[in-house]
C-alpha cells in the first residue's frame, strides 16, 4: 500500500510507522490501477453507456437550449441524437486520456469535462424535440443549492474547529418550523427569518452542550438530535399547524430584489442580481467565512484548535469556548438555512420537509474538503442535481419520476465515493478536548 | 467523570460488614447503569409533559392568570399530563378495566392482553432493525441506513411473499430469506463504499435510505406487483403461506418476537463467540491495530455491513409478513431509525437491544392510544424516545442533574467518541 489513509485521523499511526512506509514505498513498483486510471475508466465507461445507450435511444429531433427563463428567445439547439452521440464520445476521449495516465496535471479537469459532457450528452437526449430553459435551470440550481450552502457552511464552523455537525438536518428543521410559526404569527418575513435562526441555534446549543461539556460521541449525538428536531417539529406541527393553518402555517414570502443595472446582463443577471435576498446573505458569507479562516485571528485559532487543540491551548487559546462560539454560530446559519424551506420554497411548513438535504449539505461540506468556496461548489453541483430531477419530471421523461428524485442522492453517494479522492478532515475533528 | 478520584477508601470502613442491604441503597442513587436508565427515561417524561402543556391552548389559557389563581393552571396542566401518560401505560401494558372485566366474565381475555400483544408487535421489528445499528456499531461502523435495508427487506419479502406459490413452511422461510438478502444488498454497498474509498458510511447509508423508499414507492405502483383491484399505491397481499403465524384475531403478535429472540441469541453468539465477532470488535475498538494483527479492515468492514444489512432486512421482513400483509409506501413506518435510538439505548449490547426494543414497542403501542383517546399525537413518542437516548448517552449529565454518586464500575460512556 503506497496510498496512505484517507480519513484524517491515521496520520499519527502513519507518523509512527514511517520508515516501513517508506521502505515499501521505493520498492514497490507503483499500482498500474492507480486514482487515475480508474476515474478514467470509469469515464470511458459512462461515456460508452451515453453513446451506445442513450444515442439510439435519443430521437433525432431538435434539442434547443434557450436563454432565457422560457421557449422563447435565442437558443442553443442541436440534433438530440448527433448531440447525445458527440457529447458520449466526448466522454470517452476524455476518459481515454486519463487512462493512458499522460495526464495527471490535469486529472481534476478531465475528471470535471468528463462528467460535464456525460451530463450534457444525458441532456441532448433528454431534451430532444423539447427545449430546456437555462437561464430557469440555473436559477432554480441556485436555489435549491441554497439550503445547502448555508448547511455545509455551518459545517465548515464547526469541523474546522473540530465539532462534527450531523445535527443540520435537525437546525433546518427547527430553522423550517420557527420560521413558518414566528412568520405566520409576526406577519414579517424578517421576524421568520431571526426565529429560523434562533431555531437553528437551540439544536446547535444541545449538540455544543452534550458534545464539548459532556463528551459524547458527536455523530450519535448529531444523528439523535435530528430524530429530536423531527419529533418536537412534528408534534407541535400536529398540535398546533394542522388545526389551524391559518393562524399559524402561512409565513409570508420572502421578497425577490432586483439590482436594476445588473439584472439585465444576460443569463447571469437574472440568476444571480434578481433573486432571494438569501442567496446573496450566503454567497457574502461564503467570502466572509474565506477570508474570515484565512486571515483573521479568529480563523487561526479555528484552525489551530481543529488541528491541534493540547497545542492551541498550551499557547492560551480557549478550546471549549471557541469550539461553542463556531457550533452557535453555525446553528445561526443553518438556521437560516432552514428558513429556505418556509420562507422561500413552500410556503408552508409540514412534517420532515427537509427530505435529508441536511445530509446533502454535510456531504458537500465533504466535496468541498471542509473549505467555504468547496463547499459553495459542491452544493451548487448537489443543487443542479435537484434542478435536473424536478425539470426532467415535469418536462415528462421517460425515465419514472421516482428514479429521477433518486438524482440528487445517487449524486451525493457518487461524490462521496468515487470523485472527491482522498480527503483530509480536519485532525481533532470529532474528537473532544479533555484538559489534563 | 475522572475515575482516579474515585478510589476507594482503604481499610477504614470494612467492605465485608456492609450488607446486601446497604450496598444496594448505597448503589442505588449512583451513578450506575440501571439508574441511569431509570432517570433518564424519568427526564424524557418530564419534558414530554411540558411540551403537551406548552402545545395545548386551553390549558394555556390558564397560565395567563396564573397569580391570581395558580390551582387552575396546575390542575388542568396535571389532568392533561396524567391522563395522556395513563394511555401511555395502559396501551402499553394493562388496563385494569380491561382484566376487570375478564375475571366479572364481561370482557375477554384477548381484550386484556391487546396492549402486551400490541407492545411485542411494534418491538419486533425494532429488535431486528437495533441489532442491526448495534453490531455495526461494535465494528466501529454507524450504521444509520437501517431505515433504507429495512425497507429493501420488506420489498424482497413482501414480493417473495405473492409472487412465489409455495407450501406453508417453506414459503416463510424463503420469504424471509429474501428479506434477508434485500436488506443484506443494501448494507453491502455502504459497508463495501467505506472499506474501498473511505467514503463515510453516514452518508452513502442515508443516501441509499431515501433511494430505497423512492424504489419502493416506484415498485408498488408496477403491473404485477400493484393490487390489481385498487388504483392507489398498495401492492398485493402476501399469501397465507408465507404470513408470520400470529394468535388469534384480535390480538396481533405473530412468531416473529420469538425469531427476534432466537436472533438475539445468535447475535449474542456471533459478537462475543465467534472468530468473526472477535475481528469485528477488533476492528471496532482500533482498526490499524486489528491491520497490523492481520485482520482486513476491508473485508470486514464490508462483511460487517452485509450482515447488518441482513438483521434490518429481516426487521422489515417481520413487518410485512408479520403485520402489514402487503407493501406499502408506509410499510416500514420509521423502523429503521427507531432502531437506531433502541441500539443507543440498548448500549448495543444483544440483549439490551432486545430489552430497549421492548420499551420503545411499548411507548409506540401506548402512543397509539394517547393518540386515539386524548388526540395527543403521535409524534410525542418520538421526541420521548430521542430524549430518553439523549440523557442515557450523556450520563453525566444526568449524574449532575440528580447529583448522583459516582458508580463503582465507572463504565457509563454509551459510545464511543471518533470523527469522520
Amino acid at each position: 500500500m503506497t496510498e496512505p489513509t484517507r480519513s484524517g485521523k491515521p496520520q499519527i499511526e502513519s507518523l509512527s510507522t514511517a520508515t516501513v512506509e517508506n521502505l515499501t514505498g521505493v520498492d514497490a513498483p507503483t499500482r498500474f490501477w492507480n486514482r487515475e486510471r480508474r476515474l478514467g475508466a470509469g469515464i470511458t465507461i459512462i461515456g460508452l453507456l451515453a453513446t451506445l445507450v442513450f444515442g439510439p435511444l435519443a430521437k433525432s429531433e431538435t434539442a434547443r437550449f434557450t436563454l432565457s427563463t422560457d421557449a422563447s428567445g435565442a437558443a442553443l439547439s442541436i440534433n438530440g441524437q448527433v448531440g447525445t452521440i458527440l457529447f458520449g464520445a466526448i466522454s470517452i476521449a476524455l476518459g481515454v486520456l486519463m487512462l493512458t495516465g499522460k495526464a495527471r496535471r490535469w486529472q481534476t479537469l478531465l475528471l470535471c469535462l468528463g462528467i460535464a459532457s456525460f451530463v450534457l450528452a444525458f441532456l441532448c437526449w433528454q431534451v430532444a424535440g423539447k427545449f430546456m430553459p437555462l437561464v430557469d435551470t440555473l436559477s432554480g440550481s441556485v436555489e435549491y443549492a441554497l439550503p445547502l450552502i448555508l448547511g455545509a457552511l455551518a459545517g465548515v464552523l464547526g469541523e474546522r474547529s473540530g465539532v462534527v455537525n450531523v445535527a443540520i438536518e435537525g437546525q433546518f428543521l427547527m430553522g423550517a418550523f420557527g420560521a413558518a410559526l414566528v412568520g405566520t404569527l409576526a406577519t414579517s418575513v424578517w421576524a421568520g427569518l431571526v426565529s429560523a435562526m434562533i431555531g437553528g441555534l437551540i439544536i446547535a446549543a444541545m449538540l455544543a452542550v452534550l458534545a464539548i461539556r459532556f463528551l459524547v460521541d458527536q455523530v450519535v449525538v448529531g444523528t439523535v438530535l435530528n430524530l429530536f428536531a423531527l419529533g418536537v417539529t412534528g408534534f407541535l406541527y400536529e398540535r398546533l399547524m394542522q388545526p389551524n393553518a391559518l393562524k399559524y402555517n402561512q409565513p409570508p414570502q420572502m421578497p425577490r430584489w432586483e439590482i436594476p443595472g445588473l439584472a439585465d446582463i444576460p443569463v447571469i443577471g437574472p440568476v444571480l442580481f434578481n433573486t432571494q435576498v438569501l442567496v446573496w446573505i450566503a454567497l457574502a458569507l461564503v467570502v466572509l467565512i474565506h477570508f474570515a479562516l484565512k486571515g483573521t485571528r479568529w480563523g487561526l485559532r479555528t484552525r489551530a484548535v481543529g488541528e491541534h487543540p493540547t497545542a492551541a491551548d498550551t499557547v492560551g487559546v480557549r478550546v471549549r469556548g471557541l469550539r461553542y462560539l463556531n457550533v452557535l454560530l453555525g446553528g445561526l446559519i443553518a438556521g437560516a438555512g432552514g428558513a429556505y424551506f418556509t420562507l422561500v420554497s413552500t410556503g408552508a411548513f409540514n412534517k420532515n420537509m427537509t427530505a435529508g438535504a441536511g445530509f446533502i449539505a454535510l456531504a458537500a461540506l465533504i466535496f468541498g474538503r471542509w473549505t467555504p468556496f468547496g463547499a459553495l461548489g459542491a452544493a451548487l453541483f448537489f443543487g443542479f442535481a435537484q434542478k435536473l430531477a424536478y425539470f426532467l419530471s415535469v418536462a415528462g421523461s421517460p425515465v419514472p419520476n421516482q428514479f429521477l428524485n433518486m438524482l440528487p442522492y445517487i449524486a451525493t453517494i457518487v461524490a462521496v465515493a468515487g470523485l472527491v479522492g482522498r480527503v483530509r478532515a480536519p485532525a481533532a475533528d470529532g474528537q473532544p478536548y479533555v484538559k489534563s | 467523570m475522572t475515575t482516579d478520584v474515585e478510589a476507594p477508601p482503604p481499610a477504614k470502613e470494612s467492605p465485608k460488614e456492609e450488607g446486601f442491604l446497604t450496598l444496594f441503597l448505597k448503589n442505588l442513587w449512583s451513578a450506575n447503569t440501571v439508574t441511569v436508565t431509570f432517570l433518564s427515561i424519568f427526564l424524557a417524561l418530564v419534558v414530554g409533559a411540558i411540551l403537551i402543556v406548552v402545545s395545548d391552548s386551553a390549558v394555556l389559557s390558564k397560565f395567563a392568570y396564573f397569580t391570581a389563581r395558580p390551582s387552575d393552571a396546575l390542575g388542568s396542566s396535571w389532568d392533561l399530563v396524567s391522563a395522556a401518560y395513563a394511555d401511555l401505560f395502559k396501551g402499553a401494558l394493562f388496563d385494569p378495566a380491561s382484566f376487570q372485566a375478564w375475571f366479572n366474565h364481561t370482557g375477554s381475555w384477548q381484550q386484556a392482553f391487546g396492549p402486551i400483544s400490541e407492545t411485542l408487535t411494534y418491538a419486533t421489528p425494532l429488535v431486528f432493525t437495533g441489532l442491526a445499528v448495534a453490531l455495526a456499531f461494535r465494528g466501529g461502523l454507524f450504521n444509520i441506513g437501517g431505515q433504507g435495508q429495512a425497507v429493501m427487506g420488506c420489498v424482497f419479502a413482501g414480493v417473495a411473499g405473492f409472487a412465489f406459490h409455495l407450501p406453508p413452511g417453506l414459503h416463510l422461510i424463503v420469504a424471509l430469506l429474501f428479506g434477508l438478502i434485500g436488506g443484506a444488498l443494501w448494507g453491502f454497498l455502504p459497508g463495501f463504499l467505506k472499506a474501498r474509498t473511505g467514503a463515510h458510511e453516514v452518508i452513502t447509508s442515508i443516501m441509499l435510505n431515501y433511494t430505497a423508499t423512492l424504489f419502493l414507492g416506484w415498485l408498488i405502483l408496477q403491473k404485477g406487483v400493484q393490487d390489481p383491484t385498487r388504483s392507489d399505491a398498495i401492492s398485493k397481499t402476501i399469501d397465507s403461506s408465507a404470513a408470520l403465524p400470529a394468535l388469534p384475531e384480535p390480538l396481533r403478535v405473530h412468531l416473529g418476537i420469538v425469531l427476534a429472540v432466537v436472533v438475539t441469541a445468535g447475535v449474542a453468539w456471533l459478537l462475543n463467540r465467534s472468530s468473526f465477532g472477535f475481528e469485528l470488535r477488533a476492528v471496532g475498538a482500533n482498526p490499524p491495530a486489528a491491520k497490523t494483527a492481520g485482520m482486513s479492515v476491508a473485508r470486514t468492514y464490508t462483511l460487517l455491513m452485509v450482515v447488518a444489512g441482513g438483521l434490518a432486512g429481516l426487521g422489515g421482513a417481520a413487518q410485512v409478513l408479520g403485520t402489514a400483509d402487503k407493501l406499502t409506501a408506509q410499510v416500514a413506518g420509521n423502523i429503521g431509525f427507531d432502531g437506531l435510538l433502541v441500539a443507543l439505548l440498548g448500549r448495543n449490547k444483544p440483549w439490551g437491544t432486545l430489552f430497549a426494543a421492548i420499551l420503545y414497542g411499548a411507548l409506540r403501542a401506548g402512543g397509539n392510544l394517547m393518540q386515539v383517546d386524548i388526540g395527543i399525537s403521535l409524534e410525542l413518542v418520538t421526541v420521548l424516545q430521542a430524549l430518553i437516548v439523549i440523557f442515557i448517552a450523556a450520563p453525566a449529565m444526568v449524574k449532575a442533574i440528580f447529583q448522583l454518586r459516582a458508580a463503582r464500575s465507572a463504565r457509563l460512556g454509551a459510545s464511543m467518541s471518533k470523527g469522520w
